[in-house]
């Protein structure tokens, strides 16, 4: 069940029209600040859909709070805006209940990696296939400026105006430990880049985690595109082989002059749904029809007798 | 129900690791074979090894609702027991114990002890529980059963493990049996038949299985006394029943994943305990204002915080009421008894779907850790209740025109809605319920949130300059409400007439069955006495409730708090005071006689409030 293939298949049916990334416009425009890092996400998941024949009805995007959580209404498709930090738990029991849905998430470092930790913690052991978009920053944008669990040591923000004392937390060697499947690093500035991360991440059967270094032009002046610009390299361009998830930790801890982009873990471990026997045949759970039979219940009374 | 002719308790005692609970399921199954009523209270310490347990088991001619106030006989695992439990012995009634190991004590006259020298009747064996099955032996036989019954529920409990273990264990027993028969007498009154064979079953397996009921197909946990046993009979008969279970990482994810699986148009379903609760209320609200509909279970243990995890309370109405930032409304229900628990879960979830919102089922430990016998032809006529999903929209569109009735605003100002194709998923329709598609359909594409949105979906959280869509969706949410009691039966007096009852018991939920057996006694006292219990929370039902305070010439609230919780709550919708209250907060559910005394004492008029005394009947 490669979300592709199937998607595809349906649009054939139909008047072999295959959607344009304006097709994905949301009714929303966005309302992210000018020279946003999130505009480049937007624009590339949009052109990712469009390029394999991804249908908006067919597709879920769930957020969080924060910036880059008002995404599901700049996109079109079902979307869901829940709770600061829970993306992860509604886009499981969403994709659990209908797996012939493609589901992603979408959310920032502070969304995912902090108040949402937990959550990120299993979603990725538990393997569950969905695509997880995080645009990082580095700063709680929407309110206002203060440190992120991805801030450097030393970071000033109108929480830590002496310099933040705390490690940053390593979302791609944290994924990697954790168990997810598949494990990029996106930069936000490099659209063409991003697009194809995207769509390996939408095809992938599993737990795709894509952090995205997507600038904060308000109020991250540590993080801005010229910091980025010279550092960021391309897995892609040396070589990387993504089986080997040390060398992918360690080219993952990287934070100098290079700063590395790309896929550095990909796995092929099995989906919660696959191990899942309830959704060994038949309809997804949200397609069956209701009611136990005379014989299910009759069972079970038997047992209480 | 008429005063039973037949009512007997027998309570097995010892530490945990002991094997309490096996002898006590073959007791109980023998019994609800024999078609006698059952209830059963494991009191229990949150320990795995060590420790007390005791476990009371009460059977009568008639259904019984509590653990009763007299103990027949006596088993004891342990001195221990023999120590704690001995003076709740009296005339007529037998102490059963390993004449080996445990010591008698000073007994009060007409104690019968029945010692059972386990080494000579099991020949040395080393198994430490084989004094479990001796003393089941020793129990057939001073209630008159026939040994083949027990030898039956020998093969059914041990089957499993192979011919060898179930004859051992028969054998045992026998010996158990033979050794009753030379030494003791049994009980004068020989145990009673009933009409037809009865099953047994926990307030927590009534909820799971009314939530199998009700359709769940997606439910998710995170174990946590006492509601475990919801997780429990889920995991374990998920497979068969198709239904999908999760542990998920916290309560937080528990609620949230709930939700979200709700959003594909599953029904799901979670239960926890005050603590969780708190964990997934900020998701409550959210459920309330995406307009998905869950049911949440919340099984009281008594508080706050950690608290003491197996000990019961009727300590988070006030909890439930308030859960969740904001102004927004949810079913609240609190079952009165398994069977009631069993019942109102699809009932709870038609009323979700209908309206479009979470609801919240209120248990407690003496429902859900009781157990309690049950009709199965009532329980099988259950599992197949009416399942009424509301305005569910099922099927995609792909003619633009053809959108459900309703789909649509009714809204004339025509700022939202404008195109009439445009299907709005939180149309501002007139009684408030707006038509719900679920992701996947064609020509439905919408978002849902938990900021404020308009119509479409559309957030409208960050515009200052539109107060009057603000207005306009709470609005529109508040009126799905405003009929609610229409759905809701009103709570009814049982017992004697207001002119006849000189006292009125007013509880809620769980305390029905107590109350209830209380009444019976207090009739026996000379007081004639009433009940109104209240089930329904939210919505509420003043006025009838108000009828009755106002009718009645003594008014006693009943409930296990300590602050009055749902009495204060009853004030808040009626504004009527009651005369007398009775309250316990100890850890321990009411037992009747708790009651009957504290009617007695608060009719003399001196007080205005009874606790009972702590007692070491548990």
């Amino acid at each position: 069940m490669t979300v592709g293939t199937t998607i595809r298949q349906d649009v054939s049916d139909k008047q072999m029209v295959l959607l344009k990334s304006k097709d994905f416009k949301g009714k929303v425009n966005p309302d992210w600040c000018a020279g946003c890092g999130d505009f480049g996400v937007l624009n590339a998941l949009q052109k990712a859909c469009a390029d394999l024949g991804l249908m908006p009805h067919q597709t879920l995007t769930v957020s969080g709070i924060g910036c880059s959580s008002n995404f599901p209404s700049f996109f079109n498709s079902y979307g869901a805006h829940t709770l600061h930090g829970r993306s992860l738990a509604f886009a499981s029991g969403a994709k659990l209940s209908n797996h012939e849905l493609t589901v992603i998430a979408t959310g920032g470092d502070g969304d995912g990696y902090g108040i949402g930790g937990n959550h990120f913690t299993h979603t990725a052991r538990r393997n569950v296939d969905l695509t997880y978009l995080v645009m990082n920053n580095q700063i709680y944008g929407l309110t206002t400026g203060q440190v992120s669990p991805t801030s450097r040591i030393g970071m000033k923000t109108k929480s830590t105006p002496f310099g933040s004392i705390e490690q940053p937390v390593n979302p791609i060697t944290s994924a990697i430990m954790n168990g997810a499947t598949f494990v990029a690093r996106g930069y936000s500035a490099d659209g063409k880049h991003l697009v194809e991360l995207i769509k390996q991440a939408l095809q992938h059967k599993g737990f795709a985690l894509i952090d995205i270094f997507s600038p904060c032009v308000t109020f991250n002046k540590d993080n801005d595109y010229n910091f980025f610009k010279p550092r960021v390299k391309k897995l892609e361009d040396e070589g990387h082989d993504t089986s080997d998830w040390k060398t992918a930790c360690e080219k993952a801890m990287l934070w100098d002059d290079t700063i590395y982009i790309g896929l550095f873990l990909k796995g092929n471990r099995s989906t919660i749904a696959d191990e899942e026997p309830i959704l060994d045949e038949g309809p997804p759970l949200a397609h069956r029809s209701p009611g136990i039979t005379k014989e299910q219940s009759q069972r079970i009374i038997k047992r209480m007798m | 129900m008429s005063r039973a002719d037949f009512d007997f308790a027998l309570a097995i005692g010892g530490a945990a690791g002991q094997g309490i609970a096996t002898p006590g399921n073959i007791m109980a199954r023998s019994f609800v074979r024999r078609g006698l009523h059952l209830y059963a209270y494991n009191a229990y310490q949150s320990i795995i090894r060590g420790g007390h347990i005791f476990l009371t088991i009460r059977i009568s001619d008639q259904p019984v609702y509590n653990h009763g106030d007299k103990l027949d006989m006596l088993l004891c695992l342990n001195q221990d027991t023999m120590n704690r439990h001995l003076k709740l012995m009296g005339v007529g009634t037998r102490v059963i114990y390993n004449s080996d190991t445990v010591e008698p004590t000073t007994a009060c006259d007409g104690v019968e002890f029945c010692p059972m020298p386990i080494n000579e009747l099991s020949d040395g064996a080393s198994n430490k529980m084989v004094q479990n099955t001796v003393a089941l032996g020793v129990t057939v036989w001073l209630l008159g059963q026939e040994f083949q019954d027990l030898s039956d529920a020998l093969t059914l409990q041990f089957q499993r493990k192979g011919q060898e273990v179930v004859d051992q264990n028969v054998s045992v027993a026998r010996a158990g049996y033979d050794h009753a028969t030379a030494n003791f007498e049994p009980f004068p009154d020989k145990l009673p038949t009933g009409e037809k064979p009865l099953a047994v079953w926990t307030g927590n397996d009534a909820l799971a299985m009314g939530g199998a009921a009700a359709n769940v197909k997606f439910y998710c946990a995170y174990p946590m006394s006492p509601s475990t046993g919801v997780l429990h009979w889920m995991a374990k008969n998920a497979r068969e029943m198709g239904i999908m279970v999760r542990q998920v990482e916290d309560e937080i994810g528990v609620a949230n994943m709930a939700i979200g699986a709700a959003h594909t148009g599953v029904r799901s379903m979670c239960a926890t305990s005050g603590g969780g609760f708190a964990l997934m209320t900020e998701a409550l609200g959210a459920s309330a204002m995406m307009e998905i509909p869950v049911v949440f279970i919340n099984v009281q243990r008594a508080g706050p915080s950690t608290g003491v995890p197996t000990k019961t309370e009727q300590g988070d109405l006030w909890q439930m009421l308030g859960a969740s930032q904001g102004d927004f409304q949810r079913f609240i229900v609190a079952p009165k008894t398994a069977d009631d628990a069993f019942q109102t879960v699809p009932q709870v979830f038609n009323l979700c779907d209908k309206y479009q919102c979470p609801g919240i089922i209120l248990s407690d430990v003496l429902i859900s850790e009781g157990t309690f016998s049950t009709d199965p032809d009532k329980v099988e006529k259950g599992m197949h209740p009416v399942v009424d999903r509301g305005q569910l929209i099922t099927e995609g569109r792909t003619d633009v025109d053809d959108l459900p009735k309703g789909a649509q605003s009714e809204d004339a100002s025509g700022l939202v809605g404008a195109e009439t194709n445009q299907y709005l998923r939180y149309a501002n329709t007139e009684n408030g319920i707006s038509p719900r598609a679920v992701p996947g359909l064609e020509g439905y594409v919408h978002v849902v949130s938990t900021d404020e949105h308009d119509e479409d979906g559309v957030l409208i959280s960050d515009e200052f300059t539109n107060p009057h869509k603000r207005r306009k969706m709470v609005e529109k949410r508040a009126r799905k409400f405003d009929n609610l009691l229409d759905d809701i039966e009103a709570p009814r007096l049982e017992g004697v007439s207001a002119k006849q009852a000189q006292v009125t018991l007013i509880g809620f939920g769980s305390t029905y069955g107590v109350i209830k057996e209380a009444i019976e006694q207090l009739q026996v006292e000379g007081v004639a006495a009433n009940q109104l219990n209240v089930t329904w929370m939210v919505p509420f039902h003043g006025e009838a409730v108000a009828k009755v305070v106002n009718d009645a010439k003594h008014t006693i609230v009943v409930e296990n708090n300590h602050s009055g919780q749902f009495y204060r709550y009853m004030r808040s919708e009626t504004g009527l005071s009651v005369d007398g209250h009775i309250r316990k907060y100890d850890g321990e559910p009411f037992q009747p006689h708790h009651i009957v005394k504290g009617v007695l004492e608060l009719l003399k008029g001196k007080i205005d409030k009874y606790v009972p005394e702590e007692q070491i009947m548990v």
